[in-house]
Parts: C-alpha cells; sequence; structure tokens
C-alpha cells in the first residue's frame, strides 16, 4: 500500500463551519477525487451543489447525470479511466445503484459512495431521517459479495471518514459508502481541515511489472489484485461475469466458487484492518449500548441519565458498520447482561448484534422508523428493562 | 508449414481479437461479427493509437463484442454502457471510447441513456447492432421491432409502435448519424472510419440478420435470404430527412449517412464555458487537441 500526502490543491485547510453534506465534498477533494457523478436528491444534494463549484478550480469533473444509475456506471468507467471517484445520493437513488454496485464488486472498482439516509420506503420522509438503509448497503445488489461501510456521527467525522473511505476503497478495489443521515448532513458544527501535508491518501494499487504478464484477477499476497487503468496498452478485459484471473468469462461451478469466495474473503479476512469502534466504560459494564451515527450522539443523554440511577453502562460506538465488528462483541457478550442496540429503523443492525451475541445475553433494540431521532428516554427505558 | 498453411491458419483479424476466446457464441448466419469485421477494417485504416481505443458493450449478443475485441475492453450491465463509456471518457479524455451494443441494450433499458449522451455530444462513437429482437434471451419483442412482426412475447405479431434509431439520434443531438445493413460490408466501414475520427457523438445503426430467432419465428429463410432481402430493399439516401426513416415489417430499408456537423463535445462545452466565466481561476481539464 502506497501512502502519499494529499494533493494541496482540494485541501481547504482551517476551520470552518460546514454541514454534513459539505463536509463530504470537502473530504472528497481532499482525498483527491477529481470526478464526480450524481443526481439530485434530498438530502443529499448539497454535496452535489458543492463539489460542482469547487471542481473548476481544483481540475477535475463534476457531471449531473440523467439518474443515479447512469451516475454509478459513470463511476465505474470513470475508475477504469484512472480517476478516483464519488457519488452521493438517498434512499430512492441508492435503491437505484444496487445492479451497478454489483458490478463494482465484480470488477473489483474502487469508488466511494455517500448515502444520507432519509425515511423510507420508497419517497418515504425525504427532508427527514433515517437510517434504514443499514442492511440494504451490504446485501441490496443480488448474489454474494462484501462491501466496506462507515458511520459518521457528526460533519467533522463526513469529513474524516469519507477521506477513510477513499483509502479503504482503493486499498481492497471495493466500493466503499458513507452512511449517513439527513440530521448529519445538514447539521452545521466546526470542521477542522488540517493541512495537506497531514492528510494521508492511499494510491490506487497501480500494476508496474511487465505488460505481459498483467492478470487483472490475480491475486496479490493481502488478497487484492493489482490494478491498471485504460489507455495504458494492457488491452485487458473486464467483465460482470463470473471469470478468471485473466478476466475473462467462466460460467462454471468451480469458477463461481473462486470467484466469490474471493470478493468475501478479501474483506473478511483483512477485517481487523479494516473495523473501527470506539468504547467507553465497557469493562465493568452490565449494559452496553451500541449505536452508531447520529444516534450514537442522542444516547449519550440516556447514558447518562442510567449512570446518574446507578446502572453500570457501557458504550460502544461503531464507526465501522460493515465488515460488522463480531469478534469484538463476542467477547463482550461474555461479560455483560444485555446489549441495547437504538438505531432509526424497525431493527436492522440489532439483528447482526444478535447474531454475534448468539444467546449468551440479551439484546433490546430500540425502534424508531425515522423521521426525527430518539427521545433518550426511551433509551434509557430500555436499558433499565435490560437490567431486570 | 508452407507458405499457403500458414495463411490458412492465421486468421487475419489475429491481431485485434481475443484469439484464446475464439470460437465466438454467435449463430451461424448471425450479422454481429461482420460489423466486428468492419470495425476491425475500419481500426486498421484509421490513425489511431490502437492503446488509446477502448470498448464498451452492454449485455446481449452484441454485448459480448467487448469479450472478443483485443482493446482495452468493458462487458458491463445491461444498459449502461453509454454512461459507463461517459465516465471512461471524461476521466480519461485522450481515450477513444466506442460502445458496441444491440438495439435493446442500447435504445430499450438503456434509451435513456442513449438520448442524454447524445445531447450532451459526448464524444462516443456508438455502434449500434440491430436485430429487431433480445436474442440472447431468446427473441422477445423489442423496442425496434417492426410492427407486425412475430416475436416470443409479441406471439400474436408486435402491434406497438417502433422508435426510428436515426430519427431519435438526431433528435436528441447527435453529430453523426448512419444507417447500413449487414450487407453494406464496405459503407459500415466507411461510416465506422469516419466516425472513428470526429469527434462528438456519433451513431451508426447497422441492420443485420438474426437467424436464429427473428428469422426462424418470421419464417424469413436463412441469412442468404435475409441478405437477399436487404438488397433488394435497401435504397441508399445521403441526407435523407430522419423523420421519413421508420421501418416497416418487411419494408424498405433506407439507408445511407443522415447527419455529418460540427458541435462542441461535452468536454470542449466545459472548458470553453467555465474557462469563460472563472477566467485564470479555472483548471483546463484534459487534453484540447485529443478531444
Amino acid at each position: 500500500m502506497k501512502k502519499v500526502k494529499a494533493d494541496p490543491k482540494g485541501v481547504l485547510t482551517g476551520a470552518h463551519f460546514l454541514d454534513g453534506d459539505f463536509a463530504l465534498a470537502e473530504g472528497a477533494l481532499a482525498a483527491g477525487c477529481r470526478f464526480f457523478a450524481g443526481y439530485p436528491i434530498t438530502p443529499s444534494t448539497e454535496t452535489a451543489e458543492r463539489f460542482s463549484e469547487r471542481i473548476p478550480t481544483v481540475g477535475g469533473v463534476f457531471i449531473q447525470m440523467e439518474d443515479e444509475i447512469a451516475s454509478i456506471a459513470a463511476l465505474i468507467g470513470a475508475a477504469w479511466g484512472g480517476q478516483k471517484v464519488m457519488t452521493v445520493t438517498s434512499g430512492p437513488g441508492f435503491s437505484l445503484m444496487m445492479e451497478n454496485i454489483g458490478l463494482a464488486t465484480m470488477m473489483e472498482v474502487p469508488l466511494v459512495i455517500a448515502n444520507v439516509q432519509r425515511g423510507g420506503p420508497s419517497t418515504g420522509l425525504p427532508t427527514l431521517t433515517g437510517q434504514q438503509d443499514m442492511m440494504q448497503v451490504k446485501w441490496g445488489s443480488h448474489g454474494d459479495y462484501e462491501i466496506i461501510a462507515l458511520s459518521p456521527d457528526s460533519p467533522q467525522e463526513c469529513f474524516d471518514l469519507i477521506i477513510e473511505a477513499f483509502n479503504l476503497s482503493e486499498m481492497f478495489r471495493v466500493p466503499t459508502f458513507v452512511m449517513t443521515d439527513e440530521c448529519v448532513g445538514h447539521m452545521h458544527e466546526k470542521v477542522v481541515i488540517p493541512p495537506a501535508e497531514e492528510i494521508e491518501v492511499v494510491e490506487r494499487k497501480w500494476y508496474t511489472g511487465p505488460k505481459g504478464k498483467y492478470l487483472p484477477y490475480k491475486n496479490d499476497d493481502d488478497l487484492v489484485p493489482f490494478m491498471i487503468k485504460a489507455g495504458d496498452g494492457y488491452r485487458f478485459h473486464t467483465t460482470g461475469l463470473t471469470h478468471d484471473e485473466r478476466g475473462y468469462p467462466m460460467l462454471n461451478a468451480k469458477a463461481q466458487d473462486i470467484c466469490v469466495n474471493h470478493l468475501k474473503d478479501k474483506i473478511i479476512k483483512n477485517a481487523d484492518k479494516i473495523i473501527k469502534f470506539e468504547e467507553a466504560d465497557t469493562d465493568n459494564a452490565e449494559v452496553i449500548v451500541i449505536s452508531y451515527g447520529i444516534t450514537s450522539r442522542v444516547a449519550v443523554k440516556a447514558v447518562q441519565e442510567a449512570k446518574k440511577a446507578g446502572i453500570k453502562v457501557g458504550t460502544m460506538r461503531l464507526i465501522t458498520i460493515w465488515p460488522f465488528p463480531e469478534k469484538r462483541i463476542k467477547e463482550l457478550a461474555k461479560k455483560v447482561k444485555a446489549f441495547v442496540v437504538p438505531e432509526i429503523n424497525y431493527g436492522q443492525i440489532v439483528l447482526e448484534v444478535e447474531r454475534c451475541v448468539a444467546g449468551q445475553a440479551k439484546v433490546i433494540g430500540v425502534r424508531h422508523c425515522g423521521g426525527g431521532v430518539h427521545n433518550p428516554e426511551d433509551i434509557l427505558e430500555k436499558i433499565k428493562e435490560a437490567i431486570k | 508449414m508452407s507458405e499457403k498453411e500458414k495463411n490458412q491458419e492465421e486468421n487475419p483479424m489475429e491481431g485485434f481479437l481475443r484469439m484464446d476466446r475464439i470460437p465466438h457464441i454467435w449463430c451461424s448466419g448471425c450479422g454481429i461479427g461482420t460489423v466486428v469485421t468492419s470495425f476491425v477494417e475500419a481500426l486498421k485504416k484509421s490513425e489511431l493509437d490502437l492503446d488509446k481505443v477502448a470498448v464498451v458493450s452492454g449485455i446481449g449478443c452484441t454485448g459480448r463484442v467487448a469479450g472478443y475485441i483485443k482493446l482495452d475492453s468493458f462487458h458491463t450491465t445491461h444498459g449502461r454502457a453509454i454512461p459507463f463509456a461517459t465516465g471512461l471518457k471524461l476521466a480519461n479524455p485522450e481515450l477513444k471510447v466506442v460502445v458496441f451494443s444491440g438495439d435493446g441494450d442500447l435504445t430499450g433499458i438503456g434509451g435513456n441513456h442513449f438520448i442524454h449522451a447524445a445531447r450532451r455530444n459526448m464524444d462516443l462513437v456508438v455502434i449500434c447492432v440491430n436485430n429487431f429482437n433480445y436474442a440472447m434471451t431468446g427473441g422477445q419483442v423489442a423496442s425496434t421491432t417492426p410492427q407486425g412482426a412475430n416475436a416470443s412475447t409479441a406471439p400474436y405479431g408486435n402491434f406497438e409502435f417502433s422508435f426510428s434509431l436515426p430519427n431519435l439520434a438526431e433528435a436528441a443531438g447527435a453529430t453523426y448519424v448512419a444507417r447500413w445493413t449487414a450487407l453494406h460490408l464496405r459503407r459500415v466501414t466507411k461510416s465506422i472510419q469516419e466516425a472513428l475520427g470526429k469527434k462528438g457523438f456519433s451513431f451508426i445503426e447497422v441492420i443485420t440478420p438474426c437467424v436464429t430467432l427473428y428469422a426462424r419465428r418470421n419464417r424469413l429463410g436463412d441469412g442468404l435470404n435475409l441478405l437477399k432481402y436487404y438488397h433488394d430493399n435497401s435504397e441508399i439516401k445521403h441526407g435523407a430527412d430522419t423523420r421519413t426513416l421508420d421501418i416497416d415489417y418487411q419494408g424498405k430499408l433506407t439507408v445511407g449517412k443522415f447527419v455529418d456537423k460540427e458541435k462542441p463535445t461535452f468536454l470542449d462545452a466545459m472548458n470553453e464555458h467555465l474557462g469563460k466565466v472563472l477566467g485564470d481561476d479555472y483548471q483546463l481539464y484534459g487534453r484540447l487537441n485529443n478531444d
């Protein structure tokens, strides 16, 4: 993996008062993204607007495509053209992107998609928050594959994590998602953008060997194949079909087994290098509140109140959602009475917690169907229920 | 090995095909290979650096072209070859990007992308093999199936109106529009050559026989019968009004080059406009002489 300093042209060093959507655009520019294809959708549009305003003086392309399907298809093409690429969307647009997210995983293309989530299903609540695409991001395209998804809880973290998302997507040649939501997207806070020399960006894993020997899908030791770009004289082929190391279609069960296992393994076996979370007071906790994104900020209040009431409560804030931090949750499950999992959906990540806990402790979800954040009292009530 | 034997063994297109993937999957009598031959001939005659030519296909019988052509080649998703190619071209403007796909892929499922790429005058060469049906899936009705023709999902005959592709392309903004049949090999080659040498959204429709499905269902005979039909019914009318190019079932086929004009491409327009508005602050994108 080759790390370099950020290109200062894209870095707006200083302390700013930005919303999460703008911070996504600034983070992308700092990470070296020079190609953005998107389609307007509330509550994510401001990211596209910001990028379209900034890119002409940084050097790159913004194109508003005819729909979200075209946007993601253009990203995949542009990534093969050698650029770092991103788009932003929300629920309905995210649904439209699903087929080509599969193509990006199959072709092993680094790209970044930010989803500023809103309430669904369907048109749902365009202007109001939700965390309802957390399973869709992992399972939404057909077939078996892995992606990486991160969840920021503030505009500052939108900036920080989109850089992280670009870096991870380059390291593992995989679509990487920043799963934020309307609240964080439209929340204005202080965002500190460091000098370019303090921002590390990962370069694409370029192939440098002899031309005739290049195999686009031959694994390196870290399970990630080297990449090239169109126009460099390799005359390579890539396809959404099941393929061999040459990238040639290979339509049989054996090739499928190798292909799918590879897409899973390169993420699962590298999970420890990817996963990030924050923990507080988990050592002696009886109850642990697991949350992510905006909900983790709401949960703080409930946890404070629970502590005042004498309950031994710890917190775990998920920064990486996928791959899921199952190793740590399995460890904690042996030590605590219960987990409480608030999220702005009908119960998605709580299912994953239940899977990891596997009956060793209670797992209590705190549902919210979207349109606002939890009332901290609702979380507190479940914490109290958990220690009974 | 004698010189004669060697010549027999070596395919004249070998340098342009992935020979390790031959034989191809196309039926005997199919016209797609004919169009590929024309494309290769056009490449040979062009002065393009072949390392800088990329082919993007969607899904379907013609979608398989990308898999056989020995250039940087991309086999993408159904209908999305054009937006994929748009991203590829914009990310690396020195590339000449050719979209090679079928009528269903480009103008059925991909119709929206087709009109918008033409509207933007995206610098792409789009070669559309039109066999009047969805062949890969077994001969279903398409946006191009002539009224009255039979298809597996129009078993009592097609009653829908069909697209006239040159009319669609010109109306949406294409700067080069031609239509030929698989019979007009040299003219197809010439059109592809012209399109490769030109900037902007170029569209070439090639009507081809689908012997296994369209022709069989409609009892039109074999490949030779269809070429005879093209021969007897094609009329070359360069510059014809594209509003007059509808295709009736087994009717007249007006072919020719209908549109060949100049207009700034997406990147030219972007560079010119933003340069004017932003002055020295604007970072010129891509190499102007190549786009």
